[in-house]
């Protein structure tokens, strides 16, 4: 295996450990917008998404295609996904 | 874009992208952080926003990227998509609109690694693994969030499909997802010589296997297959992540991962129950009648809004215990309003909200934040048991499987085990419901019969609206 990808293993681990501590800790009346949050936050596919028509691509318009059309998808699921959990937290109140 | 291209032509060299991804993936971090209080939750998800736009901003900056024209239609619909989305669905529709969300996370990244599949020329085993595993993660996740999403919004049954041979069926389908993997990774092509064959057969397995593990699953376990999507989403652009060598990807996705696997966990235990009995019982469907059952059958006391309202204007304590009914109803305004009517006469009152209450974690105080209710008024089981002896009533409003005795009491019980809202212990309850029939899992509820408890039949809003106007009046 080459270094990179071992970095990115070792990423990997740390961040699975950094979510366990994070999300154990919030409160089961927020477990809704947690979790349409978190649904936002995996759209950060988007990325990947937008990488695919980098130069060294753009010989496969199939490839291309598929990846415009997941820049689609991605960005539903961020927009959405942000809009509606900033209107669910809009609601919680305390009197 | 030239000219942007030069402007940024120092802020795009590689270095500089990564430390920018960091700084997003900090903001994630930071973004879920916050959403643990409900002071800060609506910051928090804000931060993390901001983290995603800067994601975004900074990819979009990469030299490297040379037609901008389709990558605009694609952010600028799927931000029309987005918008209206969120703005138009009603709080009660939220389930499914997180199941579609997942759904689509998904499908992006299985858009990814196929498209990365098909542009590698040279397939190493490094790039492989991580394109075969986005390509099945992405492609369940998207089907089975579809399935959910029907079965959530009533377009396809509720209730669990089951069938003779379906874990031989799934675990057949598995097996050949298997054999695709080693085709695709180790032999890379030594039977199906083209690409997109190899491709295309992964992702219809893929498909075929996301509808097929949801499919037998029923309504009230939703909340955990809701979850469990949704870590798979996670998964999914975690390993599409490790297809382009991506930091933020990894990180994101694992965060997601692991905050959707917390979550089923909680709705796991909630319910007493194993994720695999959970994914592959096929509760509810089998309706056992044993003999138990029907000997804790007694009378049944029904009580009218008047004389409920007599009991209720007499209570100084009063915890509501709301389920799907209440959501069903849409009732979750009417009981904001009675909650309030009791108060102000001199009440306490608390809600009691269990964990699986509802078709997602967390569906019950969304709706009642909703309705205004203070969230500090929402209590888990763990806060209102210790003090159920000494509450004079408990309003169940839709609620069933949550504050069945049996699952104390009764070793038979499907749901023994299982924590519950002890509402049979105050002084009295009275539960809102249609009629005697039982509740989704289709198991007696002795809770019904118990002495202390008196039924209120009828629509749940109707009953919650003509006891507000007996305060009223």
């Amino acid at each position: 295996m080459d270094a990179v990808l071992v970095l990115l293993l070792f990423v990997l681990v740390l961040s699975i450990f950094l979510g366990v501590e994070l999300i154990s800790k919030v409160p089961s009346i927020l477990h809704t917008p947690l979790m349409s949050g978190a649904n936002a936050i995996s759209g950060i596919t988007i990325v990947g998404a937008i990488l695919t028509s980098r130069a060294e691509n753009i010989e496969s318009e199939l490839s291309f295609a598929l990846g415009m059309v997941a820049v689609f998808f991605a960005t539903v699921n961020v927009v959405g996904g942000y809009l509606v959990t900033n209107r669910m937290l809009g609601m919680f109140k305390k009197k | 874009m030239e000219i942007l291209n030069t402007i940024f032509s120092e802020a795009t060299n590689k270095a500089l992208v990564n430390v920018v991804y960091i700084l997003a993936s900090v903001l994630f971090i930071f973004g879920l952080k916050m959403l643990g209080s409900p002071e800060t939750a609506r910051k928090g998800n804000l931060v993390s926003a901001m983290g995603m736009l800067i994601a975004v901003v900074v990819t979009l900056l990469d030299q490297s990227i040379i037609d901008y024209k389709w990558i605009f239609v694609g952010l600028v619909l799927g931000s029309l998509v987005g918008v209206i989305a969120a703005m138009k669905v009603k709080m009660t529709a939220m389930p499914e609109m997180v199941a579609i969300f997942n759904g689509f996370g998904g499908i992006a990244s299985l858009l990814v690694g196929s498209a990365e599949y098909l542009l590698s020329a040279q397939h190493n085993i490094g790039i492989l693994i991580p394109i075969f595993l986005t390509v099945v993660i992405g492609g369940l996740t998207f089907t089975g969030s579809l399935i959910a999403y029907g079965k959530l919004s009533g377009t396809i049954t509720g209730n669990p499909v089951i069938y003779k041979g379906q874990q031989w069926i799934n675990g057949i389908l598995m097996v050949a997802l298997l054999f695709l993997g080693i085709e695709m990774i180790a032999l890379q092509g030594l039977l199906i010589t083209m690409d997109w064959q190899i491709l295309i057969a992964a992702v219809a397995l893929s498909f075929l296997l996301g509808v097929l593990i949801v499919i037998p699953i029923g309504g009230a376990d939703m909340p955990v297959v809701i979850a469990l999507l949704n870590s798979y989403s996670g998964l999914a652009a975690c390993a599409a992540g490790f297809v382009i060598l991506n930091n933020v990807l990894i990180v994101a996705g694992a965060l997601v991962g692991a905050s959707g696997l917390i979550l089923t966990n909680i709705m796991c235990k909630a319910m007493n129950r194993s994720l695999a009995n959970v994914l592959f019982s096929g509760f509810g469907s089998v309706i056992s009648v044993g003999g138990s059952s029907t000997e804790q059958q007694g009378e049944v006391r029904p009580i009218n809004v008047a004389d409920a309202y007599l009991i209720l204007e007499a209570a100084s304590s009063v915890v509501i215990v709301p389920g799907y009914g209440m959501a069903v109803a849409q009732a979750q305004h009417s009981v904001r309003e009675l909650g309030e009517l009791l108060e102000e006469n001199g009440s306490e009152v608390q809600y009691a909200i269990h964990p699986v209450a509802g078709r997602m974690p967390g569906h019950m105080n969304v709706l009642l934040a909703e309705a205004n209710v203070s969230y500090d008024q929402l209590m888990e089981p763990d806060d209102i048991n210790p003090t159920i002896e000494t509450t004079d009533v408990c309003l169940v409003i839709g609620a069933n499987d949550v504050v069945n005795p049996a699952a104390r009491e009764d070793p038979q019980s499907p749901i023994y085990g299982m924590p519950i809202i002890n509402v049979d212990k105050a002084k009295t309850t009275f539960v809102l419901k249609r009629s005697m029939a039982p509740g989704f899992a289709g198991i007696e509820n002795p809770l019904f019969f118990k002495p202390n408890t008196r039924m209120l039949f009828g629509d749940a809003k109707d009953s919650i609206t003509s006891l507000v106007s007996e305060f009223k009046t």
